[in-house]
């Protein structure tokens, strides 16, 4: 996009950075439309499964209803406990929002529609989720008030635990993969079953890592059956408890956003990104249209994720500590000796 | 240009937040600070152009050290009017790490001012190999030619978490922990009995 606006006679460094703040805003504002419409699709779903009509007043089937919430939100008034930490509690809901678009910027929509291809893309994706636990940590704590302070701890405890088995995880995908670069991970996949399924998915090695990412993923977004934090029958509202108006907003958008990336990244990562399903010529679509797939994955997984919640009931803090801690984390460390050890035999690295 | 000013920024802000981490009366306030800390000295390493660097430090450090920090000094309940009470008994300890520290900058100062140490490559400069990213070059180094050193710290690392583990591991004989795999195994035919006691007798179980 750097030589669009170059073209029009901007020098370089212009060029460069009205193209990456164009980019963001491509990425951002779109993202912001589909976590609204994402959380109408949610509910939509669990009142399937549960044989309701779910929103279906505002606007025509309910479209609108995630605006109508938007507007109800806004016009609310913001209110912070005399007894609150000011600052942080203010800064909190900041921090959660913007981890959680943060890491869409090496997220490859299609082979070149991708804001930052750097090397180490998978590592910052690490990096930037290992952060979205301060916006929890910092309401519990800013909140003074006890049922966000617990759901604080717990959150804190949860993110480490399953972090580390995503990490395992991500190493089996980088050794098959030799790259940290997304789009290079994407590219490996092609063709990769039987030189003609384009995912890692499949992969007798690999599928029950993704599993294990799926459900990992799902704890680290603090999604049902895993979302501890706000239980609502223990903790009343977790460490929202205190919010009102747009911070809580914030904290909603954030968290349908970090969901909408576990599911990027299960596409991504095994499922083949924005390569179509199948390795055949007519299936790869012109114009850079190839992020329709992207897209298709991202929502394939995210009714994955609905269909969880709508299921599956919560886990107990203790079965949820032992989960991370006895199962995925020696099954993962296992499974990075496994695939190393294949990818050694079959001379893979050479 | 934006280099200059990204490092501008990024430095001010490191030693700024390095400031206030000692300065503010609120240890959770100054473990905040730290991290950002952190954070910016991340943006510092991505100049430099190690930037599989500047990601771990923000991995381990920001991701999960300071998250541990956090943990233990939010459960603090401090007496802040306390904390200031032992500052003469605590003042000549802390001068002489202050002294020690100063010491140590001058040193360092007056090692950068002498020239370059004699690293990887001839000049001084420990320059990426042409054509191989960061995460290439460092793991072809650690892999090959420090392996042993690596492997003994990670052994090290190792032993150091296991000894954690052990000395504060404790058996507790009065709880009753949970059999997962036993209560999976069960099966309704040996949880029930279906018993038929005849009118007017009871059932011994």
């Amino acid at each position: 996009m750097t030589e669009l606006f170059q073209s029009l006679g901007l020098n370089h460094d212009w060029a460069w950075g009205l193209s990456t703040v164009a980019g963001i805003l491509l990425i951002a504002l779109p993202l912001m439309l589909a976590v609204a419409m994402i959380i109408y699709v949610d509910r939509k779903i669990w009142a399937a499964m549960a044989l309701r009509k779910g929103p279906n007043v505002v606007g025509p089937f309910g479209l609108l209803q995630s605006f109508a919430d938007g507007l109800k939100v806004f016009l609310q008034e913001t209110i912070v406990p005399s007894a609150a930490n000011k600052g942080i509690f203010l800064i909190a809901p900041v921090v959660t929002f913007t981890v959680a678009l943060m890491a869409w910027a090496v997220i490859p929509f299609s082979d070149v529609a991708i804001l930052s291809n750097i090397n180490v893309g998978l590592l910052y994706i690490l990096a930037i989720s290992s952060l979205g636990v301060y916006g929890t940590v910092m309401a519990g704590w800013a909140s003074n008030s006890k049922y966000p302070f617990f759901s604080a701890m717990r959150a804190s405890a949860q993110m480490i635990s399953y972090e580390v088995s995503i990490g395992f995880i991500l190493i089996c995908v980088v050794l098959w993969a030799g790259s940290f670069n997304l789009n290079d991970i994407v590219m490996a996949q092609k063709g990769h079953g039987l030189g003609m399924v384009n995912a890692f998915g499949f992969n007798l090695l690999l599928f029950p890592m993704w599993v294990m990412f799926l459900i990992s993923g799902m704890a680290e977004t603090q999604r049902a059956p895993f979302d501890l934090t706000e239980a609502e029958s223990e903790l009343v509202a977790g460490y929202q408890t205190e919010y009102s108006s747009m911070a809580f907003a914030a904290y909603w958008l954030g968290e349908y956003a970090n969901v909408l990336l576990m599911c990027a990244l299960n596409a991504v990562l095994f499922w083949g990104g924005w390569l179509p399903p199948l390795d055949i010529d007519v299936l790869y679509l012109p114009y850079g249209l190839n992020i329709l797939w992207l897209l298709a994955k991202i929502f394939f997984f995210f009714f994955v994720f609905s269909w969880v919640k709508a299921t599956v009931p919560r886990y107990r803090y203790d079965q949820l500590m032992r989960l991370g801690w006895k199962v995925f984390l020696p099954v993962s460390l296992l499974f990075v000796v496994l695939v190393s050890g294949y990818l050694m035999a079959t001379g893979h690295f050479a | 240009m934006i280099h200059v000013l990204a490092f501008y920024l990024f430095a001010v802000m490191t030693i700024a937040s390095g400031a206030i981490t000692i300065l503010s009366r609120n240890p959770v306030h100054s473990v905040l600070w730290l991290i950002l800390a952190f954070f910016n000295a991340a943006g510092l390493m991505v100049l430099a152009g190690a930037e599989f660097i500047a990601m771990l430090l923000v991995i381990v450090y920001v991701g999960a050290v300071a998250v541990l920090f956090l943990f233990v000094v939010m459960m603090l309940d401090i007496d802040f009017a306390e904390l200031r009470a032992g500052f003469v008994r605590y003042m000549p300890f802390g001068a002489l790490v202050a002294v020690v520290l100063l010491c140590e900058m001058v040193l360092g100062i007056g090692a950068y001012r002498a020239g370059n140490l004699k690293l990887g490559t001839p000049d001084g400069t420990a320059a990426t190999p042409v054509g191989a990213s960061n995460i290439e070059a460092i793991g072809a180094l650690l892999y090959s030619r420090y392996l042993f050193l690596f492997e003994a710290a990670g052994l090290i690392l190792l032993v150091a978490m296991i000894g954690a583990i052990v000395l504060t591991h404790r058996q507790r004989s009065d709880t009753r922990g949970q059999n997962i795999s036993k209560q999976v195994a069960r099966r309704p035919d040996e949880a029930t009995v279906n018993v038929k006691p005849e009118v007017g007798q009871g059932v011994t179980l």
